[in-house]
């Protein structure tokens, strides 16, 4: 009876475990994704709504919206190609020989997570600024080169300046996460590897670098997140959504200039789609090719 | 053999070089927020940073009074504004998260694999193309230019659930069934007998929450308009311009929001590492 009774309560308990993500879910994720979706095939005016089809989408043909995917296209290919390898090799490093130096090391790189972005931004700008004397331009002459209004030079110097703040602010999370994959390496394959006279490269090629195969996964899929969705980097470096021949400006950007300053409600909704849609087919895709779905089943 | 020793403690001295820049060059720019703070905003406005704001002579701490006096202490009540959402929503996505996690992990009931799926789907979709139907949603339920409106979205986080879920799938389940035995419902279990068994899980999310809070910068830009209930980052960046900033209270606004975090970590750097780490991968 009383067993009886246990699973009577269990039976409705797990649904009000999960209430609050349910919840949750349909208010602040579902319905805010079906009325982007619907927006995004209207034409939106304070009281009014017009169908128009697939006209917000033709919209999005037009070389600002191109300017916006391929600066973030652009950012998110140079930040997986330099925030994997440089992390991953850092983190070899600092997964050998003495600890606490180490842990020195680490703790200096994570510094700047701490930091938000519009400080982060702030000392960038000022460190960056266009008079001859900037720490920057200081740097150019002395290397003879050209001081330059950094800022404002153009979209490959954008880029640099975007780059470097990422930089700064991720090297230190994705060492984390790499050296929480290392340490999953049992130490005898590097010490068999010894045995057989392997180079350090050969144990980092042969084993490191398949043995952390799902940290990669893992990094890859937040820096594809990441780097199409980045936006608050860009407007804090140049104050806002315009900058000079929008170098800064990314999909997100565009979006926000759409929504929120011109009142676009149709257009800023069909961005919206466009770019979960392209966050969702790369990643799943990616996750998918190599299986990083299968955890629930494995249990 | 020789050699190869030789050759070792060479790779060793590079290590060091190498990690040692890197870490300089890492903390030119904190190192310059503290010393351009100590500045005055029209050079820092005129020059950027320079090699001489760098040098530590002729610091004037009167800036700090900037925090005081600009815009009658406007500051301050960002700052509150700050800590205080800060609290609530750390505390409220705590116990939700734990909560849902508890409810995922413990039970075997209809939907619930897809609701774990629905989890880990929604740690993919960017909260940024959600921006514009969500603040519409804001003006329709009156929460615009509200707290409520900044933390709502964000206490149930699906991050925290899945980070919860993983450490709950290991608490021993004879301990839960002791419970039963014990005549304690459900809920009671979670309260009194997972939850007191999980302070590592709630310090690692309760630093990795109240950072992302600290911090978050597009939401409540969208969501506050008015001056007075604004957070830090949304009130500094009010003092960025693209034609001159206000940097007298700008750096030191912005030192005085980096250092609490700042030894926050110096002290409890064990848990904002365990918070990245138990949650994202397993090897």
């Amino acid at each position: 009876m009383k067993l009886k009774q246990t699973i009577g309560t269990s039976r409705i308990t797990p649904y009000v475990f999960i209430f609050p993500f349910i919840a949750s879910f349909l208010i602040f994720y579902l319905y805010p994704i079906i009325s982007t979706f619907i927006m995004g095939f209207q034409l939106v005016y304070p009281g009014q709504v017009e169908f128009i089809g697939l006209e917000n989408y033709r919209r999005l043909n037009n070389p600002e919206f191109k300017v916006a995917l391929k600066n973030s296209f652009r950012y998110t290919v140079y930040t997986i190609a330099l925030l994997i390898p440089i992390p991953l090799l850092l983190s070899v490093w600092l997964n050998s020989g003495n600890k606490s130096i180490n842990t020195i090391y680490r703790s200096i790189l994570y510094v700047p997570t701490l930091i938000s972005v519009v400080v982060a931004g702030t000392i960038m700008r000022l460190l960056f600024a266009s008079s001859n004397r900037s720490i920057a331009n200081t740097i150019a002459i002395a290397l003879n080169a050209e001081p330059r209004q950094w800022l404002l030079a153009g979209s490959s110097q954008a880029m640099v300046l975007l780059l470097i703040l990422a930089l700064w602010r991720w090297v230190g999370v994705n060492i984390i996460y790499f050296l929480s994959g290392l340490q999953t390496i049992p130490d005898e394959l590097y010490e068999a590897a010894d045995i057989d006279g392997a180079s350090p490269l050969q144990k980092l090629w042969r084993i490191t670098i398949p043995l952390v195969r799902s940290t990669t996964i893992f990094v890859t899929t937040i820096s594809i997140f990441g780097g199409l969705a980045m936006f608050e980097e860009s407007y804090i470096l140049w104050s806002g959504t315009a900058s000079p021949n929008n170098v800064g400006l990314t999909i997100v950007g565009y979006l926000y200039k759409k929504g929120f300053q011109e009142g676009e409600m149709g257009m800023t909704s069909a961005i919206g789609i466009v770019l979960l849609f392209i966050v969702f087919t790369l990643n799943s895709s990616f996750l998918k090719i190599f299986g990083f779905f299968d955890t629930e089943g494995r249990r | 053999m020789m050699k190869r020793h030789v050759q070792y403690s060479a790779n060793t001295v590079i290590k060091h070089i190498v990690l040692c820049l890197l870490c300089i060059i890492y903390m030119i720019p904190p190192y310059s927020l503290v010393l351009a703070a100590f500045r005055p905003g029209r050079d820092l406005l005129r020059y950027g940073i320079t090699l001489q704001t760098l040098i530590p002579v002729g610091l004037n701490f009167s800036t700090v009074k900037g925090l005081y006096t600009i815009r009658d202490g406007i500051y301050f009540i960002w700052f509150k504004n700050s800590l205080m959402l800060m609290v609530v929503q750390t505390i409220l996505a705590l116990f939700f998260s734990s909560f849902v996690a508890y409810g995922l992990s413990l039970y075997r009931f209809k939907g619930r694999k897809i609701v774990t799926t629905m989890v880990i789907f929604l740690m993919l979709v960017p909260i940024q193309i959600l921006i514009l139907p969500l603040y519409k949603l804001m003006i329709t339920i009156s929460l615009i230019n509200t707290f409520w409106g900044v933390f709502l979205p964000m206490v149930v986080s699906p991050f925290a659930i899945f980070f919860f879920k993983q450490y709950v799938d290991g608490i021993p389940r004879d301990l839960i069934d002791a419970g039963r035995v014990d005549g304690l419902n459900e809920f009671a279990i979670f309260f009194r007998i997972a939850v007191p068994i999980m302070p590592p899980a709630f310090s690692a999310m309760a630093i990795f929450m109240s950072m992302q809070s600290w911090n978050n910068f597009l939401w409540p830009l969208i969501v506050l308009r008015s001056g007075n209930k604004f957070t830090l980052p949304i009130g500094l960046n009010t003092l960025l311009t693209p034609y001159g900033s206000a940097y007298d209270l700008l750096l030191i606004g912005a030192l005085a929001a980096t250092l609490p975090i700042i030894i926050v970590f110096v002290f409890f750097q064990r848990y904002f590492i365990a918070g990245l780490t138990s949650g994202g991968v397993k090897g």
